[in-house]
């Protein structure tokens, strides 16, 4: 858990470069009640990593490209660099800091160490909040359907099998092995159906 | 970037008058804001003001009253591409819709934001090189450059840009319809005329007017097409990347075999989704078979010019069409090969 400050109380604001108008927030952010002032143009993410600390949450791209800012927001996976924190007005957010319930980590996190589904580990943050996401959503129950919606998600170690069978891992425990065998893509043109 | 104001808009009304009263449209409505902060980091769009729509009551996915839908304007595009009634009626959309960006984004991106996106040519994105989108006037850097991802129909000598939508696609297929308010009153705009082509105008991507938000869209009842229609997105890798050509189509087919209505569509290669109801035409009353459909492709076709890199686009986006017209007549819906009547976590 954070060890940023609780309920009620606001942070400094940031040094200024130049005025510019203070927005009030309010939001949860893994379990704890923030009440905060933003200027307009703090992402998210920007939000998290330095004005909470919450550094556990990374910046890639900062373009919405490389999915490693992806944190839960009411549940839903989003990627927290292309939304400003003002938006966030009320919302329930849930970062990497917040999967592990104290020194238990989640099954997601056990389940990558488990199965080797990291190396550098810069990705891992958002790949483990995307995983929940998939997870929440409901719409996966395969490999190739777990690989197509994490494709939100880059890895340049190029850990995919891994991360894959690490999500398959959780899933399975969570929805039981499907009674279906992975569909084939019949007479469908290979090299268009991701693999 | 220059701070704009932020304000959270707590009726439509207060929303259309605070649109109405910043004429030239400084102040941008935000809903998913995924491709518009992105454009507002590189100081491509400076908006002075952001007038946050999130709170507005225009996110139901709902019938409508002559059995078609109606798709709230912040609806999300997973909400809407998931939602029981596209799944079942309109497969097509639903297929579209998941073939593009990823899950992340599609949660946060709105209906009426998609249609809004703009389009991601490289010089657009660029503020160093002339680009008469970004800057009217300036010139246009893509005729001549690097154009693999741009136009072989519609373009003119001041944009060749292509619109990356691939939600739209489906939406001009399907026959649309766009709603739109402002103080002045509503209009509904039909699909085809909502995006426009670049002319000597590129900076205006659509005709919504500056005061104008966009409300909800509405389809008209889509039963006929759903078993037989498919959304063929071709692109440079398998998942999350932008097509370089597309197809929506969507075949009604008789209890004689043939076919008695179509549609069709092409995405990323022109400044709006492609359409040509002649094309259609040709299909209407023949068997499905090759020979009406690449016919009907040569129809859709008929015109496009290669920006030099791109000249590949035009036999892939022919070769394009008649792969998605056989994938609607066997009844297969999208890139995975999933059939109608298929949810996403049975296919």
């Amino acid at each position: 858990m954070s060890e940023f400050p609780a309920s009620g109380v606001a942070t400094p604001p940031p040094p200024a470069t130049h005025a510019s108008p203070l927005y009030p927030l309010r939001l949860t952010i893994n379990g704890e009640a923030y009440t905060l002032e933003v200027e307009s143009t703090v992402s998210l993410l920007d939000l998290l990593r330095d004005r909470l600390q919450l550094t556990g949450t990374k910046k890639g791209c900062d373009h919405g490209q490389c999915g490693a800012c992806t944190v839960l927001v009411d549940g839903r996976r989003i990627n927290s660099c292309l939304t400003l924190a003002v938006m966030q007005q009320g919302a329930d957010i849930t970062t990497v800091e917040g999967l592990a319930n104290g020194d238990a980590l989640h099954p997601l996190q056990q389940a990558f160490i488990a199965k080797d589904a990291l190396q550098c580990g810069y990705c891992t943050p958002g790949q483990l909040c995307s995983a929940q996401g998939l997870i929440n959503e409901g719409q996966a129950c395969t490999r190739d359907q777990v690989r197509e919606l994490m494709s939100g998600n880059i890895c340049r170690c190029g850990a995919y099998p891994q991360i894959t069978d690490a999500v398959m891992t959780v899933l399975e425990e969570t929805q039981g092995t499907p009674d279906a065998p992975e569909p084939s893509p019949g007479h469908w043109t290979p090299g268009t159906v991701p693999a | 970037m220059i701070p704009p104001t932020y304000e959270r808009a707590a009726s439509l009304q207060q929303a259309l008058q605070q649109l109405a009263s910043t004429p030239g449209r400084p102040i941008q409505p935000i809903a998913g804001g995924t491709n518009l902060l992105d454009l507002m980091k590189l100081q491509v769009m400076q908006p002075s003001g952001l007038l946050d729509v999130n709170a507005l009551p225009l996110d139901a996915i709902t019938l409508t009253e002559e059995g078609g839908l109606q798709l709230g304007a912040t609806a999300r595009n997973a909400d809407t591409a998931y939602h029981p009634l596209v799944e079942r009626e309109y497969p097509l959309l639903a297929a579209a819709i998941l073939a593009a960006a990823s899950p992340q984004i599609r949660n946060m991106a709105s209906n009426g934001g998609n249609l809004l996106q703009r389009t991601r040519c490289t010089y657009f994105y660029d503020r160093a090189t002339p680009c008469n989108k970004r800057e009217p006037g300036s010139g246009c850097s893509a005729v001549g450059g690097l154009t693999k991802y741009h136009a072989i129909l519609g373009a003119s000598e001041h944009c060749i840009a292509t619109h990356p939508s691939d939600m739209c696609v489906a939406l001009a297929a399907l026959d649309a319809t766009v709603h739109v308010a402002s103080v002045r009153g509503t209009r509904a705009i039909p699909f085809g005329e909502f995006h426009r082509l670049p002319g000597d105008q590129p900076e205006q991507d659509s005709t919504l007017a500056a005061d104008e938000l966009i409300t909800h869209l509405t389809l008209p009842p889509g039963g006929r097409f759903a078993a037989h229609s498919a959304y063929l997105k071709i692109r440079e890798r398998l998942s999350y990347a932008f097509a370089l050509v597309s197809v929506a189509a969507a075949l009604e087919i008789g209890p004689d075999g043939r076919i008695t209505d179509a549609r069709l569509a092409l995405g990323s290669v022109a400044h709006k989704p492609w359409r040509s109801t002649d094309a259609e035409q040709l299909l209407i009353g023949t068997m499905p078979g090759d020979a009406a459909f690449e016919s009907a492709a040569d129809r859709l076709l008929e015109g496009a010019q290669s920006q030099g890199q791109n000249a590949f686009k035009i036999p892939l986006a022919r070769r394009a069409v008649v792969r998605a017209l056989q994938a609607a007549t066997e009844g297969t819906i999208d890139n995975r090969g999933r059939r109608r009547g298929q949810p996403e976590h049975a296919a």
